[in-house]
């Protein structure tokens, strides 16, 4: 969306310190409690508990069939759930039409109206609360400005490209000034470059009209770009909540851990624990695993280590020294992604780790090749112990 | 040759030879019906003799008008009902008694009509409704209803739900949803669905003749009875007439349903 | 959606057309089938017992025990009725292979035809339909007859030397319904064979099928659902048919829907009548419950 704002405006560069969550007093605007879906036997939502605070911009992240959808449907009042409630500024939602929330929804196929143009489309809730028609004619007219699609308001919806019709569909979503506004797969039909783009100001329109927004997606880049918290999901249950850094910095689970970005899981056994580290032996490393980390495990526990492949330092130069962190192999596939490759390590006791290396200078012949010996090492503070 | 789409000489005798057949013997029809000779079976020059012949007839004319009321009551009735029914098979999800109701749906499609016709009248003779106008158009109801609601039913597969959804998220009772985003865009095909019934209504003979009461006889029951007899030029001008005159109003209904469509979806 | 599930306009949208066909379609049904049980009567209406509800449970009890099969042991006692039903059911049949045989090429040759060029031939397959029924078999009349087109233009062309005797008899009604029913074969047919994949037969050609095996293992198979359509959409009314047979059948020709009529209008037995209904609807309904199968299986499918 080229946002019209963003041409004639100085973009907001500082983004305030922004974290609700983080406040004990501060009052969530939306809150699911113990939330469950149950369709027959299959339960789709299983116990989900959640705070979404006013202006936050949030994500559910999960795979297909994760239970993200029905969550959102729920508070959009198409779904109601099976045991527990949904409160929405302190009242609770069961029972309430989707037509009686103050909620709206941009549908992952947009769902224009193929009858009406553009601008009936975007006055299609207004004239349902039976607002004046002047009224409605001056809301229409801006939300085609703040949607950049000023001169398209008597087109049909097949008169558009998609990006346009994208954009119709964000414009009669708030039309209404929802309180929330859902986003379902909102760039799933939009191709990659557009997508980028389209997330970026979605980003400036959220921080600009300050409504709250929920977006679901299965693209972990698409929800680390745009959210300011991330919900991972799986199977009905919330799996982690936090920061886009969080999720990827400190995954509370394997499951998050391999979702989210390309990892190495390395199993292994605790052997020392101290207030601030813990030392482990793996069994797919030679040497042992030192990480800055405090730990609830005792000695002898197994636990796994997440190792994301851009923390691994790789080198065909010997290691100066060598007592922790480190494993030798041979390379055995490359990955040239352009900005980075990727190289897989087969090490000297069968395992496999796979470590990222950015490409600094214009070589076409890679400084690194197929069947070279190569060292690998990394920082005490790269790996992160999972709890699960 | 069966590799990509297109005409190979086999598919093109086949289409050739099933048109022939389907239009040959209407054409023939058609022709006769200007045969100046009372002989159908002897060519005696041109003459519209038969037409002229056709306003003349009472009888026929009566018969053309009791059908033509007939055929559009029970359209629009069995659209309205039609349609709810292919909304309720669609659309209401499992209540209970669907199998029975889908199967209520679907029977009449392929009912013979001897069964369906005397079924009705032992219904209208038992509840003591005499027989008459209503009786045929209630009997016509109850059979073209069935294919409106297969016609509105295979639109409304194809039919994003998410629209109604929208509508319904951005303020609108299901009631003002379905007047105002459902229906305009299933409207050819429920348009589709009323011509059909008013043409299957116009067309039927068996359940109207069971049905009709003394006073309304319709128009295939008064050609029934002239065909009865053998073939005469003045059938084949009455068939023509009705020939054209269907033919004119599904080929621009479905040329307006096009061109409807192509306003409200077409691509550029 | 829990939401529309409960909503008034979503029982309504069920309740209108349940209730339209429970009262004059499965009604009908059960009266039919309680006449069925009766005797004729020289009253009006022509059967007795005749149900009052009035008259209160004793007077009910003494009919209900008035009711018997009588009607059916004397229908299928009678050679003339079983003949009448075997003859339905071949010539229904005869004329639904047929169908079959003509019906797939020109729905094939519309499905590979240009994409701009297919609802244009749909339309002129459906046309027809549209126009008179009583008409397309009456056209048949003209064609058929000793006098007609057909025996005209074979004795021209040297063919025969003696007109045929084809209307009238048994071939004129197969004519006469393989003609009528075209277009619900070859609906079906398209639908199928329209869905199909083009890369099936790629596929099945990279693998070394020729164009014929191609056709008979892959083409034929993925269009049965149609082919079983379309045959149950023609045999089942075929069974029953009343005009064709009338107008295009002779004396040979049997037809139960023909005698259906002929008990009823000529003889005013209703009871008997509706004996032979309810037989025809017991022998067609098996083919009837998988026709509704496949309709709800399409349904639940999408």
């Amino acid at each position: 969306m080229e946002m019209a704002a963003s041409k004639t405006q100085k973009p907001q560069s500082v983004r305030r310190k922004f974290e609700p969550w983080a406040d004990p007093a501060a009052e969530p605007l939306i809150r699911f409690e113990n939330v469950v879906k149950r369709y027959g036997d299959v339960v789709a939502i299983d116990g989900v508990s959640l705070d979404i605070y006013e202006r936050e911009f949030f994500a559910l992240l999960g795979p297909s069939g994760c239970g993200k959808t029905t969550l959102m449907r729920m508070l959009a009042g198409f779904e109601e759930a099976s045991e527990g409630k949904v409160v929405l500024a302190g009242s609770d939602l069961s029972g309430v039409p989707p037509y009686r929330r103050p909620v709206n929804m941009m549908f992952q196929s947009y769902a224009l109206f193929p009858h009406m143009s553009v601008a009936d489309n975007i006055a299609f809730g207004l004239k349902q609360e039976r607002m004046p028609r002047d009224e409605i004619a001056a809301r229409v007219d801006e939300m085609l400005k703040l949607v950049n699609l000023r001169g398209f308001e008597k087109r049909k919806p097949h008169q558009l490209s998609g990006g346009q019709r994208q954009r119709v569909a964000l414009a009669r979503s708030l039309a209404k000034r929802p309180k929330v506004l859902l986003l379902d797969e909102p760039m799933a039909a939009l191709d990659k470059k557009l997508r980028e783009q389209t997330q970026f100001e979605l980003m400036d329109l959220q921080q600009r009209i300050g409504t709250t927004f929920i977006i679901v997606t299965h693209d972990q880049e698409e929800a680390m770009t745009v959210a300011d918290r991330i919900a991972v999901m799986d199977h009905g249950k919330l799996i982690q909540v936090a920061t886009p850094a969080e999720i990827y910095e400190q995954p509370n689970s394997r499951y998050v851990a391999e979702f989210v970005g390309d990892v190495n899981i390395i199993e292994a056994a605790v052997t020392r624990v101290t207030t601030s580290d813990t030392t482990l032996q793996a069994d797919m490393l030679d040497a042992e695993l030192r990480l800055t980390q405090r730990t609830d495990a005792k000695t002898g526990d197994r636990v796994a280590v997440a190792l994301r492949p851009e923390k691994i330092r790789i080198a065909k130069e010997p290691l100066s020294e060598v007592h922790a962190n480190c494993a030798q192999g041979v390379v055995y596939d490359i990955a040239y992604l352009g900005d980075l490759s990727i190289y897989h390590v087969h090490l000297d006791n069968g395992f496999v780790l796979k470590a990222a290396k950015t490409n600094l200078s214009r070589q076409i012949e890679p400084p690194i090749d197929w069947d070279d010996r190569v060292n690998l090492s990394w920082t005490p503070d790269a790996g992160v112990l999972l709890k699960s | 040759m069966a590799m990509r789409k297109g005409l190979s000489p086999v598919t093109v005798t086949a289409l050739a030879g099933g048109l022939a057949f389907l239009y040959v013997p209407l054409f023939l029809l058609v022709i006769y019906s200007f045969n100046d000779s009372r002989l159908v079976t002897v060519w005696g020059g041109w003459s519209t003799r038969w037409y002229r012949g056709l306003l003349q007839n009472q009888a026929l004319m009566d018969a053309a008008w009791v059908s033509l009321k007939v055929a559009a009551v029970a359209a629009t009735l069995a659209t309205a009902l039609g349609t709810l029914a292919a909304l309720a098979l669609v659309r209401a999800g499992a209540f209970r008694g669907r199998t029975l109701f889908a199967g209520l749906v679907y029977a009449p499609l392929v009912m013979p009509e001897v069964i369906t016709g005397l079924a009705l009248l032992l219904l209208f003779v038992a509840i003591d409704f005499d027989r008459g106008f209503w009786t045929v158009a209630l009997a016509h109801v109850t059979f073209t209803m069935c294919f409106v609601a297969v016609i509105v039913q295979s639109r409304l597969l194809t039919f994003d739900h998410s629209l109604e959804e929208a509508a319904l998220d951005l303020g609108a009772t299901p009631l003002r949803a379905f007047f105002s985003v459902t229906l305009p865009v299933i409207l050819p095909a429920v348009a589709a669905g009323w011509l059909l019934a008013f043409t299957l209504s116009l067309d039927d003979l068996v359940i109207a003749n069971f049905t009709a009461g003394p006073g309304n006889t319709t128009l295939p029951m008064r050609i029934y009875s002239q065909v009865r007899l053998g073939v005469t030029p003045e059938v084949n001008a009455i068939s023509t007439v009705f020939i054209v005159v269907i033919t004119a109003v599904v080929l621009s209904a479905s040329l307006a349903m096009k061109w409807q469509q192509g306003k409200v979806e077409g691509r550029q | 959606m829990s939401i529309e599930r409960r909503s008034m306009f979503s029982r309504f949208t069920v309740a209108m057309p349940f209730l339209w066909l429970a009262a004059f379609f499965l009604l009908p049904f059960l009266i039919v089938l309680k006449i069925s049980l009766s005797d004729d009567a020289v009253a009006q209406p022509p059967y007795a017992p005749v149900f009052n509800f009035g008259e209160g449970w004793a007077a009910l009890r003494e009919k209900l025990s008035m009711l018997d099969f009588e009607n059916y042991s004397f229908v299928l006692g009678d050679w003339l009725y079983v003949y009448s039903y075997m003859q339905s059911l071949t010539l229904a049949a005869v004329a639904t292979a047929l169908l079959i045989v003509v019906g797939y090429p020109v729905a094939y040759a519309i499905a590979r035809s240009p994409r701009g060029l297919r609802p244009i031939l749909l339309l002129l397959v459906i046309l027809p339909f549209f126009t008179s029924f009583l008409i397309r078999v009456y056209a048949w009349i003209g064609i058929l007859s000793r006098e007609g087109l057909l025996n005209q233009m074979l004795l021209s062309l040297g063919a025969i030397s003696q007109p045929m005797e084809i209307l009238a008899t048994n071939a004129a009604v197969v004519i006469g319904m393989v003609y009528s029913y075209f277009p619900f074969m070859v609906l079906p047919l398209y639908a199928a064979l329209e869905k199909m994949d083009d890369t099936l037969l790629e596929a099945a050609a990279d693998l070394g099928a020729t164009p014929s095996q191609a056709f008979w293992r892959v083409t034929v198979p993925v269009s049965a659902p149609g082919i079983v359509a379309g045959a149950l959409l023609c045999f089942i009314p075929a069974v029953g048919e009343f005009v064709i047979p009338d107008l295009l059948g002779g004396s040979e020709t049997q037809m139960i829907g023909r005698t259906v009529w002929n008990e009823f209008a000529v003889n005013r037995s209703w009871s008997v009548a509706s004996a032979l209904a309810v037989l025809i609807l017991l022998v067609l309904l098996v083919p009837i419950l998988i026709y509704q199968r496949m309709q709800l299986r399409d349904l639940e499918r999408r």
